[in-house]
């Protein structure tokens, strides 16, 4: 079982830059072709400071400030067991390619299912901006199966 | 494109769906790396079955990312106020994705006017997400 304790974890913030390449890949692997996703001229033209985020983006970004293994270990977990519940977000301002995205991730819960068949693991995540401004949250519930 | 009007909508009304072409393993490995999400779950057919499944899952992530295709289709990003997902069902190899949403309700907070969206995946066989975003409209 997971260690209740760990309600109120607070990870390491991690500050990552948002890769124009990488949005491009993202774009890609969704079958995304809108010009402000995929060509940084045509976004610059349309007056953005670079390639726009899509709306998931925060939760790339939730994955690349957490490594998975870590956070088995962390919960004394496996991945077998890992599916994914629910991902919730809240938007406050864009996400653009060349921005300094800061993540902060606390667990907020932990919460037996099915008399322990089933754990649930919740946790927010802020995402604030190289000017200091919250750009997003999100909430994830994580299930594991035993 | 133009975005829809506040006034032009009604409770009822379907949005633009979206389908995919069929998820294949290439498509999970492209999202694999994209997303960063490296679960072998979602690639590794011999992690899969030590799971206990028969083959390998596509990420529900990626099924959200086909829903945000669907949204910025219709509305502007930065319309899209919050959205919330539940993954209530796996996508398997070989499903195409069909994303499809209907407003729920109107209405208005601190003078400004919202749009609440019943969204979904749906494989061939089974819901596989169930979600509801507000967008904010002129």
């Amino acid at each position: 079982m997971i260690d209740k304790n760990l309600i109120g974890y607070q990870f390491q913030a991690v500050t990552l830059t948002v890769e124009e390449g990488r949005l491009k890949f993202l774009a890609k692997a969704l079958g995304e072709t809108g010009e402000i996703y995929t060509n940084p001229d045509a976004a610059k033209a349309a007056g953005l400071p670079g390639l726009l985020a899509p709306p998931t983006f925060p939760f790339i970004l939730e994955i690349d400030a957490l490594d998975l293994v870590d956070f088995m270990e962390l919960l004394g977990e496996s991945l077998e067991n890992l599916l994914h519940g629910e991902e919730n977000f809240n938007y406050y301002a864009p996400i653009y390619a060349g921005d300094k995205i800061t993540v902060s991730k606390v667990i907020t819960d932990i919460i037996d299912k099915k008399e322990g068949a089933l754990q649930f693991v919740k946790s927010d995540n802020t995402f604030t901006n190289q000017k200091g401004i919250v750009v997003a949250e999100t909430h994830t519930n994580y299930v594991f199966r035993k | 494109m133009k975005p829809p009007t506040f006034d032009s909508l009604s409770v009822g009304d379907e949005i633009p769906s979206l389908k995919t072409p069929a998820v294949s393993r290439h498509t999970l490995a492209l999202y694999c790396g994209a997303s960063g999400d490296h679960n072998p779950i979602h690639v590794d057919l011999d992690f899969a079955k030590s799971s206990g499944l028969d083959d390998v899952i596509a990420h529900g992530m990626l099924s959200t990312g086909y829903l945000g295709r669907m949204l910025t289709n219709w509305v502007p990003q930065s319309a899209i106020k919050s959205w919330k997902n539940r993954f209530s069902a796996m996508t398997q190899i070989g499903d195409s994705v069909t994303c499809s949403g209907k407003i729920i309700e109107k209405f208005e907070d601190g003078g400004e006017k919202f749009i609440r969206l019943e969204l979904q995946t749906n494989t061939e066989c089974v819901q596989t997400i169930i979600a509801e975003a507000v967008v904010v409209l002129e």
